[in-house]
Parts: structure tokens; sequence; C-alpha cells
């Protein structure tokens, strides 16, 4: 068809040297999402490894292996690393790659501003990462940071955390937060100005309207990170007072600052991954997504609702009972618009003739385990009973339940049913359901103990425990489910490197869906489309497969 | 196949740099609320050193805010000016708002030099100091950007390499140069009155 471009394979003759360098100097946004989402991967290696580390050492009571001190360091860099260097470049980076081809433009609307926020990201990245080679520590040795990845004060003063290992954290995490700044940017511009004729806001994919909103949640939530790590900064290094209670500051003025930024983050983690489900659901379940409107509206609802919930981390602190009351309730109310899109899906599958493709199979995955750590949330939202379990194991099985169960999970599912656009080879479906039932098993082997020790009342951040609590099969449960969860990940490694060498080829439209990406060819060529596509309703290629049929618009829909 | 459906009406897109700067302030915005808000929080609460109503002088802050406030109105007649190709107009009122960009950050240096040398007033002496010189310091940062933006188009400008169709980027500069007077309002609000 008309629209579709035909890559050209990159000329044989170019040196290594030549391919290296035409990745750095490169503005366009395939390239640069891929690079996002390599580097996304790497750095989920890494904290794997951490978080890997972690659970050897807390696999029986009094064990020896790891030092305080490293367990402090490695709990810090696995949470910063998984929020700030996996799932924000993973999730910028599929943006960046997606928006534009499923809208049906050329490029983003700033290519090179685009860049220049993957390299923000990279050098923030390895700025917090030097920390372990560069930042003198409390031994006059080197040291990562240690204080935990929200870095509560007054721990973070220069008392309390000498040497430079937490100025690493502040400067890594702002730079890299410039660099997701700068993406929001664009893909709010890309997504207002650059859509092809035709697609009015209503008819654009649900993705696209899922990153509209996280990108604005990036604008405001972001910045107040970035004013309070600059006002940590003034403390550490010219004496000012903001955080230091002696002189008259507050040490809960950084947790609001903070959870101001950090519960929004927990939505702009999710809200692309609900993204991907809009995408795979539907083309999964043979059906149009049931509720397009009704799916836009509870994302914007969530996305206001999302920045009056803040202090629900804080319960624990001893706010006003009339705070605490105001913060519980926004938070049922929070519930309820994510109910709606779980609904939403639910209505889309039902009556379909559903494919359990690896996508899929990830993206079912997701609706459970999401809900499932959606319910323990509203369990924490009761403040007598956050009062009971807050900084225990309960409050991690639910965290790694949304976001591990959520977002990972979405994230592997896009990863299998985009990799067809992105390389021109499907992945294998057959490693691909080992990888995602052993993932399953091993993730609910290590989180869903967890929630039991927490219970019996293990804390958070501590490096060991004692025996005899009736903690020790629960925890050795949890370390047994990362050998599980290890051992898919190399599965998974080896799928996408024997699928990149020998993998079928994909064709245009691997998974016979309907939106743009699917038009061109695959790997889509540097100019995306050889004609700018145009539009009539939010299926445009279910309307070229059936002419006398055509979707109609949502608009129509009202 | 040529095209998906029958052809629509182009419909109306927005100027992608208006998008961006839009974006740009509302990110800016969240910024100084966040330090709006610490200066707020912390009103009062110095134990100690000189406090803001015995050391802030009114008057020249005020003289400085009317000559930063009209560099707004300058940067307008500029803009227009190049709309309309009149490059002498345009040049002359960009000089103006760079010279009142200017006089405003030599105001405010003159104001921190008092506070530092004849006060005693640091970042940090007290909560005041901290909050004040962070502050008053990021709005002075975002008027020196802006100065640098300003005076980069001025000297392009004198060289002859600013024309009429390079209208749309310098407007967009001026909007974050109305951007940083607007936060100025805000910033004097909470600084020399609510503080006061």
């Amino acid at each position: 068809m008309a629209i579709a471009g035909h890559a050209e394979p990159l000329p044989s003759s170019l040196t290594l040297g030549a391919r290296v360098h035409s990745w750095v100097v490169s503005v366009d946004h395939k390239r640069l999402g891929m690079m996002y989402v390599g580097f996304g991967l790497l750095f989920f290696l890494v904290a794997g490894l951490e978080a890997a580390a972690m659970r050897a050492q807390l696999a029986r009571a009094g064990s020896q292996l790891i030092d305080p001190t490293t367990f402090n360091q490695l709990f810090t860099m696995h949470g910063t690393t998984m929020v700030f260097l996996v799932g924000m470049p993973i999730l910028l980076g599929m943006a960046n790659y997606l928006v534009p081809l499923m809208i049906g433009a050329r490029d983003m609307a700033f290519p090179r501003l685009n860049a220049f926020g993957l390299w923000l990201f990279i050098f923030g990245a390895l700025l917090l990462y030097y920390s372990y080679i560069g930042a003198q520590g409390l031994y006059g040795t080197s040291a990562a940071p240690d204080v935990g990845w929200f870095a509560y004060a007054p721990l973070t003063s220069r008392t309390y955390s000498p040497g430079n290992s937490t100025d690493y954290w502040i400067l890594g995490i702002m730079v890299s937060g410039f660099g997701s700044i700068t993406t929001a940017i664009n893909l709010i511009a890309t997504i207002l100005v650059m859509r092809c004729p035709g697609m009015t806001l209503l008819r654009m994919p649900l993705f696209p309207w899922m990153m509209l909103v996280t990108s604005v949640l990036v604008l405001i939530a972001v910045p107040v990170l970035t004013g309070a790590q600059a006002m940590l900064l003034l403390d550490r290094s010219f004496g000012a007072h903001f955080f230091d209670t002696e002189q008259g500051g507050s040490a809960v003025l950084w947790q609001h600052l903070f959870w101001f930024f950090g519960h929004p983050e927990v939505y702009i983690l999710v809200l692309p991954a609900f993204g991907f489900l809009n995408e795979i659901v539907p083309v999964f379940s043979r059906k149009v997504v049931f509720g397009y409107s009704l799916m836009v509206a509870a994302t914007v609802a969530i996305g206001f609702i999302s920045l009056g919930v803040w202090a629900h981390h804080m319960f624990a602190l001893g706010l006003s009972p009339e705070m605490n009351s105001f913060f519980a309730a926004s938070t049922f109310l929070i519930a309820v618009p994510t109910g709606i899109k779980i609904f939403t899906w639910l209505g889309t599958m039902i009556g379909g003739r559903i494919e359990f493709a690896t996508p899929m199979l990830f993206a079912t995955g997701f609706l459970a385990m999401f809900t499932f750590g959606g319910l323990t949330g509203i369990m924490l939202a009761v403040v007598p009973f956050d009062w009971q379990l807050s900084d225990s194991y309960f409050v991690v099985a639910h965290f790694h339940y949304v976001l591990f169960g959520g977002t990972v999970f979405g994230i592997f599912g896009a990863i299998f049913y985009w990799f067809p656009k992105a390389t021109g080879r499907m992945l294998s479906e057959r490693l691909g359901r080992w990888f995602f039932w052993i993932l399953f098993l091993g993730f609910n082997l290590t989180f869903l103990p967890m929630h039991v020790s927490g219970i019996l009342g293990m804390p958070r951040r501590i490096y060991t425990f004692q025996p005899d609590r009736g903690l020790d099969l629960w925890n050795l449960l949890s370390t047994a489910g990362v050998a599980l969860q290890a051992a898919a990940l190399l599965l998974f490694l080896w799928n996408v490197v024997h699928s990149l060498l020998r993998g079928k080829p994909a064709g245009n439209n691997p998974w016979n869906a309907w939106t743009l990406e699917w038009a061109t060819s695959s790997p889509p060529p540097d100019w995306n489309f050889d004609r700018i596509p145009t539009v009539g309703s939010a299926r445009p290629l279910w309307d070229v497969a059936n002419p006398h049929d055509p979707d109609p618009s949502p608009e129509a829909h009202g | 196949m040529t095209q998906l459906v029958a052809p629509l009406p182009q419909v109306w897109r927005p100027d992608r740099a208006k998008v961006g700067i839009v974006c740009l302030i509302v990110v800016e915005s969240c910024i100084f609320l966040t330090f709006v808000v610490a200066y707020l929080f912390f009103i009062g609460k110095s134990s100690n050193g000189p406090q803001p109503a015995d050391v802030l002088d009114l008057p020249p802050v005020i003289i400085n805010s009317v000559a930063l406030l009209s560099s707004s109105w300058t940067v307008v007649l500029a803009v227009r000016s190049l709309e309309r190709a009149k490059h002498g107009a345009f040049l002359g009122w960009l000089l103006c708002t760079v010279l009142l960009g200017g006089f405003f950050v030599a105001g405010t240096a003159r104001e921190w030099s008092a506070l530092m040398t004849e006060d005693r007033l640091f970042i940090s002496t007290n909560l005041f100091g901290t909050t004040f010189y962070s502050l008053v310091g990021l709005h002075l940062l975002h008027v020196v950007v802006g100065l640098v933006l300003l005076s980069g188009i001025l000297l392009l400008g004198i060289g002859g390499r600013v024309r009429q169709s390079h209208v749309n980027a310098v407007d967009m500069v001026s909007w974050y140069w109305h951007f940083v007077d607007a936060v100025w309002v805000v910033v004097f609000m909470t600084v020399y009155v609510i503080g006061r």
C-alpha cells in the first residue's frame, strides 16, 4: 500500500565505528527510542542483580553474606535504578518509538531536543553509578548512595551522610529528570501538533492518550523533585537550612515535596503500561476497545486525582486527623477510575475471540497482578491498617505487585508486541510462553510470601532478621522465587538474541492490528511513511481491510 | 490504495513552538511554586539573625520592579516592530529591554551586597537567609538566562541576521520573558509583602 515505506538496509561497507557514530548522532525518534529501551533493559539487569544480592542475604536468619552498609547501598540503588533508570527510560523510550508512528507523523516535534533528552538520561545514569567509584563514603572508601530511594531528611544531611554519595544521588537524578522533562514536552507537542489529517484527538489510539496524560504529570511532578533536590544541595553544599531542624528547618517539608513528586510518579510509571494494554487487549480479543471515551476520561481523572494523594505515604508521620482523613479519602477515590479501567479491559475481552499469544499473556497477567496490588493499596489507604504495616514487607509486596506485576509485565507484553515492528523479526512464541510462565511463577513466589512476612512484622530495609520469629520460611520462599525470575530473564535474553539473528520475518502487520504503526514496513524507514496517511476512524487499518464496514469514529458514538 | 478513506478537511493544529514554550512555562512554574511554598512555610521561623522587616528596604526594590515589568512592554514593542519589518525600532526596543533587565540585575546586586556587608545576612545565617537567597536567586537566574537570550538576538540583529521570518522565534523568547516578569510579581508579593 502506498503509505508503507521500504527500509533500506545499511550499506554493508559501513565500518563498526561508522555504525556506532550513526547511532550517537541520530535524531531519529525510532533509534532514540530503541536506545532508551536498550539502556533501560541494561539497568534492569543491574537492578535485578542488586535485588538478587539482597535476597541472597535474606535467605536465612542472621546471614553474614552482606554487611549492613552494603545492604543500605543495595536497596537505595535498586529502588533509584528501577524508578529512574528502568521505568522512566523504557516507558518514555517506547513512547518515543511508537507515538509518531501511531499518529502518522514522520518524527517527534523537536528531534534534536529528543536526542538531548536521551543523552541527559544516559549521563545522569552514569553520574549516579559513578558514585561507586568517585564518592568518598563514611570509611574513606568509595560508596554508593545509602539513604533510600526517597532520601528522607535528616539522613541526607552532612552530619549523617558525609562524603559525596548523596550529592551523586541528587545530581544524577536531577540530570536524568531534566531529560524526562524534555521528553515529556516533546511528546505533548508531538501529540498536539503532529497528528496526521483526520486524526482528531478522539480518533487517536489510546496509547498516545495515556502518554499525553503521563507527560502532563511529568511536567508537574518532576520539577517539584528537582526543586526539592536543589534545596537539599543548598543545604549540603552551602549551609542552607531547609531540612535542618536545629535551625528551624523541616524534615517534614522534604517528605511533602518528595511525595508530591513520588505519588504522581507511580502513575507516570503505570499509565504508559495501561496504554500498552489498550493496544494489546483489543487486538488479541479481535474486538474494538470497549468504552474508548470512558478510558480517556478515567485516565484524565487519574491524572488529576494523583496530584492530591501524596500524604498517604506519610500516615505514620503523625499528621493531623483531618489531613489523614483527606488523603485516605482521595486515595480511595483514585481507585474508582482505576477500577473503571480494569472493567473496560474485561469488557473488551468478554465475547472476544481471545488469542493467548505472549503479548496477551502478559496483558492478562498484568490485569490479575495489578488488580491484586491495587487491592492491597486500598488496604494501605486505611489509616490504622497503614500504621500497623507501614515500612514493613507488606508495603514492599504491595508496590512490587503494581510496579513489577503491573508496569514490568506491561513492558514485556509491549516488547513482544512491538519487537516485530522495530526489528522486522518475530520473537519466538514458544520461548515467550515459557518466559511468561516462569516469570509469573517466580514473581509470585518472591512477592506473595512478603505479604505474610510483613504482617508478621518484618521491617523493610533491615539487612537481617532474627530466627524463630516465623519469618524463615517466607524469606526462603522469596529468595527461591528470585532464582526462577533470573532463569526467566536469561530465557528472554536468549530469545532476543536468537530472534534477532534467526527469527521469523515479521511482515508489516503480523498481529492483524489496526493502528498506523502497522501500516508501514517492519522496521519502518527513517521517514516512517512514504505518504502521510489520512484516517477516518480510530482503527484505520480495519477500514482498509473492511472498506464496506468502516469503523464508526468514537465521536459518532458520543 | 492511495488513501485510507475519503479526504478530510485539514484540521487546525497549534504551533509547535508555542506548545513547547507553554510546557516549559508549566515546568518552571512548578519549580518556582516549590520554592514559594518553602518560603511561606518558613516565614517567621528564624530563631536568630536579621529578620525581614529589619533589613528589607522597599523603595529600591519597587524601582527595580517597575524597571523589570516595563521591560515586558518594551519586548512586546520589539516583537511588533519586527513583525512590521521595522528593523531600527526592533533593535531599539530590544536594547531597551536588555537595559531594563540589566538595571534589575544591578539593583539586585546592590541589594544583596548591602544585605551581606551591612546586615551580615547569608544563606547559612538563618531560615530567612536560606529561603530569601534561594527564591530571589532562582528568579535572578531566570532573568540572567532571559538576558543572555535577548542579548543574543540583539547581537544577531545588529549583525543583520534577524529577519521578519524569525518573528515566531523572537516571540517565543518574549513569552519566556513575560513569564519571568509575571513570576517576579509572585516573588515580590511573597518576599516583600507577605514575608515582611
